[in-house]
């Protein structure tokens, strides 16, 4: 009775002193300084961290939410209020208005942040607020906050189930969002509210296929996994056809020729679906990631989906990560092991990478064990059985252990060895460790049952070490050898018995029950000698106090020993003791493993873990393939015809996303639906190409009247539409496109994309009569150079560019924009220019700016004749009082003028043009998407002799790319293609 | 994903929990202390443990179990990966990953984890990013902070992760700009009993240090790229790149990172050395007998250079767990100093530098328990050491290029050789 009350005050006192802290914690946060609040949610979040409760704080922290001073003091209530706001909802509600007011700031991160927090408060009343919130942020411009939204969708939805479908509306239209920031965060919540519904991903496929390389790791991880389940689904097996193809040559090699052929038509090829492949294509460079979750997924995801003969090239890889933490190595062995019991080719080569270091962890030991078992083949048996020799010896002796069973398992599945494998097992039955003899003895039994005819020496040899043995597991096992094998040994068997007989007492009881067994067999084959014996044993278990054993000799009994009642079961008593017994088979624990998708939880732990998503198998048939086909956006008119076109205002031609984004298929859509160029969609072949070219002439008279309305939208396959060029107007076919690389202020070409080679030369041949036309810069870049700084021009500041026009002085000359501006405080009069440098040099100068206004500018255009090289052109800017020296250096790109011309004159002049650079094997990021079947060619000028220069860039294979340039100018030519070469590896 | 981590030290108390969803309570741990139990030594701990509600997936690092609570199907390297990136970062931060550090920090800590994950899944993981939000404590912010009070977490919003190149934070200034490179190369070997190589390999990675003003965009090539067999790369690598003309280039993240790492396999060094495989630039010579009968053993160990390129082998350590009936030992190094813990049975032999003239050797014997008998194995010899100035395989960069900047750089490379799981069984 006293010690109650005692242990009373002693809990008050703790309790009364925790409360004593948390007021003066209340105290701090309720303090009007700063420093005092924020030295208090440290001392919370330590709380915190440890594991105490601080939620009595509630009240004094949430005050502190909109606290603005300070960054760091919200960023702790922050934390504080994720932890409580569970338990006190009511006092979370206050905070609320406040993050409905950040979600609406100018600045991104603070809206995110917001989101963050306020989808992270688990208070079901603010259901409505979050997912408002969430559509909002969800068509947010800034893609950070579209990625925090795809975050709070799960939270939502872990809150509140009932959301889903207007959660599923959300993630639909984040799947479409093209930012990679995005991509991985909003596959995540795919995966967790909505993983049934595929029909979400397929327009979304080839985009995500394409971002893929540049999504963060941990997105790319959940992506591929995503992928790996939704291309089972939509794909056939690439496996299938492989069985099929081995048959068919193996019968090609034995039967005549005849039959082969009559064959054939039967075997229909299996074809990839582009999409399969693309994802296979994709998803290899990400083998080379940092990050092992990254590597193990695409292994996966080849494992699962590639052609068979492909998958060994995720092998190196994998092998890769054994080098990394224990733990990655123990996830990568386990599915090593997996891998190598269907395909031990794969890792083979790699066998030495699996030996194992006396320094591994146990599980580690173990895991390698199994892979070299499963790798040993008849031509490195001998190496795996040398190495396993090693690891008998190992002083741990649960892996000793393992290593037994393994060399039990090379020995079963090799039949080459296995007389070498027992004879080195019947050695270590003299071993000094129990372990190691006991797991000999039973893997010995196993073995001698597969093979049981030639072995009576070894049982003999295990009889005689019975004695020494102690593990009940080994002693049972020679007993039941003994049992089994007892005519064999005819002599021994009968002396066990009596052996066991006087131990029976003291034994186990697992070697009790396989004496009993042994004395019943004995009994039924040599009952002359044991029968006594048998019924001395028959009568211990009779009284022993294991029931099992009292169980099994009353049935024995009843059994082998003949009365009255059960005449019938005892006359089969030798059938049912001695029946031929079924040899165990020693298998890996991991053969059934790859029920379960590779890499996964479920696979490591061999259930399937909750959430676990069945991998389906490949569908017999397709599915649609064109659901993956995506619509295009109607492009923005983007080619300038013919020269002298009012040039069109660049800014439309930011298309650079689409270009990279989009399909082969696509660019090419591109051109179809310009009625301007002069496209025209003949779904027949060629043989009616006389007939539909004079229909493209009747279109492109059209569509010169009403170009505008005449847009077509082109519902044609695409591999069918051609082009026609016709005699009439001149150059046509040509398409300027923006290229990716706007960055590079190089691209004056238009980007001349001849769409379908096979029907033109079906058309009547076109000479080169016409004059070059110059057609409208596809692209003209805005930097601009600075000419002369503000501080060397006493306030005087001029920039130029080159706006890539045709200069409207000379044909010659290259046009440049001159943007003077006053930056002084009084007006500058008379500008222009003066002494030019090289005499010779030809300029055409601006006219004289009278006067400039403080704060004022001026646009003024130039011309100057570089003669065709890049040498700087120097003059000096002059204003009324000052000259200065200026210089205006060109880009080799500024020197060219873009020209149209057919194809077929494009072939014909590139015949004719003596130099042209060769550059082979050049790979970029940006060429991949160029995949066009055929080569983009720019055509150009020179601006001063006017020379042609024609660039090829064609595709080779699927990583290299050769460009070509034809030029008379061979200088010009070679300063192109460094350019180029430059620009491409900076896009 | 990840819906709550522990932080567990070697007795066994947690002493750091954090929660990204609700709060699981911490009697999860229980299964885990129970597995604990169970394993022989820390390292036996399984990594990844089944209970009837969670799987806990646990990683041991600095002596410290980070074990992370997950709900449901998870890539279990995913969460494995991410703990290791957390102990990185705990590391780059506090220069140390040790309980007392994580203590002494636990505001940092919370606020790194707070922005490591978001609802479980990885937000922010790279450096840089994480440096801009928390800076990171140095002591003279450590006496600011205390006198006036204020935290590690920037003032500023970070823009690095929304930039087009997220792992290099913005804004970055030097005055003296330098880029550091060093080739390291760790040689794993497997040598047998009769000093034949049963498996080397080379394992190598470049570590960088950049301090480099603006947005330099780097290139860096190899005299012998094809030696590189297998690689892995940082993010801010160009993989096209790499793949068409076998060239480094890349922006780099700012300050110390991991540019790359490689395998070179012994079939694909050299031609003509690819026949003897790896070079192995130490042997040994060892003599350990333990004999039936006789409470003593024999101990005779001598190292020497083998195939070393001309330079020293430096700081070499011997270690070798020695057989559980050897009581004590009596050994005489020729120099360096050894000790044996009689306790864990470990020996260890720091040896220093070798000099080819005179070897060094350690002999003497050992005791053994009386009655017992003699050990089935000998143990295993484990090497570390460093051959400075030289990469085994032979790589070598040929030159280091900066575009979009216009300064010069300062450049530097070094390159080392060390072992790495260096076993010789005896």
């Amino acid at each position: 009775h006293e010690s109650i009350p005692g242990y009373i005050s002693e809990s008050c006192l703790v309790y009364k002193r925790a409360s004593a802290m948390n007021d003066d914690l209340k105290e701090m946060l309720e303090s009007n300084k700063e420093s005092l609040k924020l030295e208090a949610m440290k001392r919370v979040v330590g709380l915190i961290a440890k594991g105490k409760n601080a939620s009595e704080l509630f009240p004094a922290v949430v005050k502190n939410v909109a606290s603005k001073n300070i960054e760091v003091l919200k960023k702790l209530v922050y934390v504080y209020l994720v932890r409580y706001a569970e338990e006190q909802q009511d006092l979370a509600l206050l905070s609320i208005s406040t993050f409905q007011r950040a979600l609406k700031d100018p600045n991104q991160l603070i809206r995110a942040s917001a989101l963050r927090v306020l989808s992270s408060i688990r208070v079901p009343i603010i259901v409505p607020i979050m997912m408002l919130a969430i559509k909002e942020a969800a068509s947010d411009m800034s893609p950070y906050v579209r990625k925090t939204s795809a975050h709070a969708i799960q939270k939502l939805y872990s809150l509140d189930q009932d959301q889903k479908d207007l959660l599923i509306e959300v993630i639909e239209k984040l799947l479409k969002d093209k930012s990679t920031l995005v991509a991985g965060s909003v596959v995540m919540a795919f995966e967790e509210v909505c993983p049934d519904r595929i029909d979400l991903i397929h327009k979304n496929y080839r985009k995500l296929c394409n971002l893929l390389v540049d999504v963060e790791e941990w997105g790319q991880v959940v992506i591929i996994s995503m992928l790996t389940r939704y291309a089972r689904t939509q794909f056939t097996s690439p496996w299938k056809e492989d069985g099929v193809f081995d048959e068919h040559s193996e019968r090609a090699f034995y039967e005549s020729d005849e039959e082969k052929t009559r064959n054939e038509p039967e075997a229909k090829p299996y074809m990839m679906d582009p999409d399969h492949r693309l994802l296979l294509r994709n998803t290899k460079p990400l083998l080379q990631s940092r990050n092992t979750a990254v590597v193990m997924s695409v292994a996966q995801l080849y494992w699962h989906l590639a052609p068979k003969n492909e998958v060994s090239i995720v092998t190196k890889s994998l092998v890769r990560l054994l080098r990394s933490h224990r733990e990655v190595q123990y996830i990568v062995l386990q599915n090593i092991a997996s891998m190598s019991i269907q395909r031990k080719g794969m890792f083979e080569p790699y066998m030495k990478s699996f030996y194992v270091r006396s320094t591994d962890a146990t599980h580690i030991k173990s895991l390698k064990l199994e892979i070299l078992t499963s790798l040993a083949n008849e031509a490195n048996i001998s190496t795996v059985l040398r190495e396993f020799q090693t690891y008998v010896k190992s002083q741990d002796k649960e892996f000793a252990a393992g290593t037994i069973q393994a060399i039990g398992r090379c020995a079963t599945n090799i039949s080459e060895v296995t007389d070498t494998c027992l004879n080195g097992l019947v050695l270590l039955l003299s071993n000094r460790d129990e372990t190691v003899v006991a797991e000999s003895v039973v893997v010995i039994r196993k073995l001698l049952q597969t093979q049981p005819t030639q072995h009576s020496d070894i049982i003999k040899h295990m009889a005689k070490l019975f004695d020494n043995i102690t593990v009940p597991m080994a002693r049972a096992s020679i007993l039941w050898l003994m049992g089994e094998y007892c005519e064999r040994v005819p002599k021994i068997a009968p002396d066990v018995l009596r052996k066991m007989a006087k131990s029976f007492t003291s034994e186990e009881d697992i070697v009790k029950l396989q004496t009993v067994n042994l004395a019943a067999k004995l009994y039924l084959t040599n009952s002359k000698q044991t029968k006594l014996l048998t019924q001395y044993i028959l009568n211990l278990g009779k009284y022993d106090q294991n029931y099992d054993i009292r169980d099994r000799t009353r049935f024995i009994r009843q059994l082998i020993v003949p009365n009255d009642k059960n005449g019938a079961l005892s006359k089969y008593a030798h059938r049912i003791l001695l029946a031929p017994k079924p040899a165990p088979l020693l298998e890996s624990a991991y053969k059934d493993r790859d029920r379960y998708q590779l890499g996964t939880l479920s696979h490591t732990i061999n259930t399937k873990a909750s959430g676990y998503l069945e991998l389906s198998d490949w569908p017999a048939v397709a599915p649609d393939q064109s659901v993956r086909n995506v619509e295009v956006i109607e492009p923005v008119k983007i080619h300038h015809f013919i020269f002298p076109s009012t040039a069109h205002p660049t800014p439309a031609l930011h298309q650079g996303w689409s270009w990279s984004t989009l399909s082969p298929k696509l660019q090419i859509n591109f051109s179809g639906s310009d009625a301007e160029s002069r496209v025209e969609n003949s779904s027949q072949s060629s043989e009616e190409s006389d007939e539909s070219s004079s229909q493209s002439e009747k279109s492109s008279s059209e569509s010169e009247s009403d170009s505008e309305k005449k847009k077509r939208k082109t519902k044609t396959p695409l591999q069918k539409k051609t082009v026609k060029p016709t005699a009439k107007d001149g150059p046509y076919l040509s398409k300027c496109y923006q290229p990716t690389f706007c960055s590079s202020d190089l691209f004056i070409f238009s980007l001349i994309l001849s769409v379908c080679p096979p029907v033109y030369s079906a058309l009547s041949p076109l000479s080169l009569s016409f004059p070059l036309q110059v057609s409208g810069p596809a692209f003209v870049p805005e930097k601009s150079h600075d000419l002369l700084h503000r501080m060397t021009g006493k306030g005087l500041s001029a920039q130029y560019q080159f706006p890539r026009q045709p200069c409207l002085y000379q044909p010659t000359m290259v046009s440049v924009q001159i943007s003077l501006t006053n930056t002084s405080d009084h007006p500058l009069e008379q500008i222009h220019i003066g002494d030019r440098s090289p005499t010779g040099l030809n300029i055409h100068c601006f006219n004289t700016v009278e006067c400039l206004e403080p704060e004022a500018s001026v646009t003024v255009f130039m011309g100057i004749d570089f003669n065709d090289s890049t040498q700087a052109a120097n003059f000096q800017l002059c204003t009324k009082e000052d000259h200065f020296s200026v210089s205006i250096q060109p880009a080799v790109g500024d020197l060219f003028l873009p020209i149209t011309m057919t194809e077929l004159d494009f072939r014909k002049e590139q015949g004719e043009l003596s130099y042209s650079v060769n550059y082979k094997k050049y790979h970029n990021h940006y060429l991949t998407h160029l995949v066009s079947p055929v080569p983009c060619r720019f055509a150009g000028k020179t601006a001063s002799s006017g020379a042609v220069v024609l660039v090829t860039v064609e595709l080779r294979e699927s990583s290299t790319a050769l460009i070509t340039i034809n030029t008379e100018k061979s200088v010009m030519g070679s300063m192109l293609l460094r350019d180029l070469k430059q620009a491409l590896a900076q896009a | 994903m990840i819906h709550s981590l522990f932080l567990v030290n070697s007795s066994g108390d947690i002493f750091l929990e954090k929660h990204w969803k609700s709060v699981v309570s911490r009697s999860v741990c229980d299964y885990f202390f129970e597995a604990q139990e169970r394993a022989s030594e820390p390292e036996n701990v399984p990594p990844v443990i089944p209970t009837p509600h969670h799987y806990l997936i646990s990683v041991l690092r600095h002596r410290i179990y980070f074990v992370a609570v997950i709900q449901s199907e998870v890539p279990p390297l995913f969460v494995i990966e991410f703990l290791h990136r957390v102990v990185d970062t705990f590391q780059d931060y506090f220069g140390v990953c040790t309980e007392a550090a994580i203590k002494d920090n636990v505001v940092v800590v919370y606020e790194l984890l707070e922005e490591m994950l978001d609802n479980g899944f990885p937000l922010a993981t790279e450096s840089n990013i994480l440096k801009e939000l928390i800076k990171p404590p140095t002591i003279l912010r450590t006496v600011v902070n205390t006198i006036t009070g204020s935290t590690n977490v920037g003032e500023q919003l970070p823009t690095g992760q929304l930039s087009v190149v997220p792992w290099r934070r913005t804004g970055v200034k030097y005055t003296n700009n330098e880029a550091y490179f060093d080739v390291v190369e760790e040689i794993d070997a497997i040598i047998d009993k009769s000093g034949s190589t049963i498996t080397a390999e080379i394992q190598g990675v470049i570590d960088a240090c950049v301090k480099l003003t603006g947005m330099p965009d780097l290139t860096l090539s190899f005299m012998n790229p094809r030696l590189l067999d297998d690689v892995s790369f940082h993010p801010c690598v160009r993989f096209k790149r790499w793949e068409a003309e076998r060239i480094l280039s890349f922006i780099p993240p700012d300050g110390n990172f991991r540019l790359l790492s490689y395998h070179v396999s012994s079939q694909n060094l050299h031609p003509l050395r690819s026949a003897s495989l790896v070079a192995i630039p130490v042997y040994v010579k060892h003599n350990i007998t333990f004999r039936e009968g006789s409470s003593q053993g024999r101990f005779e160990l001598t190292l020497g250079p083998k195939q070393t390129m001309g330079k020293g082998v430096e700081a070499v350590l011997v270690s070798s767990q020695l057989p559980r009936g050897v009581l004590n030992t009596n050994l005489n190094p020729t120099q360096g100093t050894y000790t044996f813990d009689p306790v864990t049975k470990l020996l260890s032999w720091d040896v220093g530098k070798i000099n080819p003239q005179k070897l060094p050797s350690l002999k003497g014997s050992m005791s053994l328990q009386a009655g017992a008998s003699k050990p089935d194995e000998n143990p295993t010899i484990n090497i570390q050491f460093k051959i400075q100035q030289s990469a085994l395989s032979g790589l070598k960069v040929n030159r280091l290029d900066m575009y979009g900047e216009k300064y010069k750089p300062f450049k530097g490379i070094k390159y080392m050789t060390k072992a790495g799981k260096f076993q010789v069984r005896t």
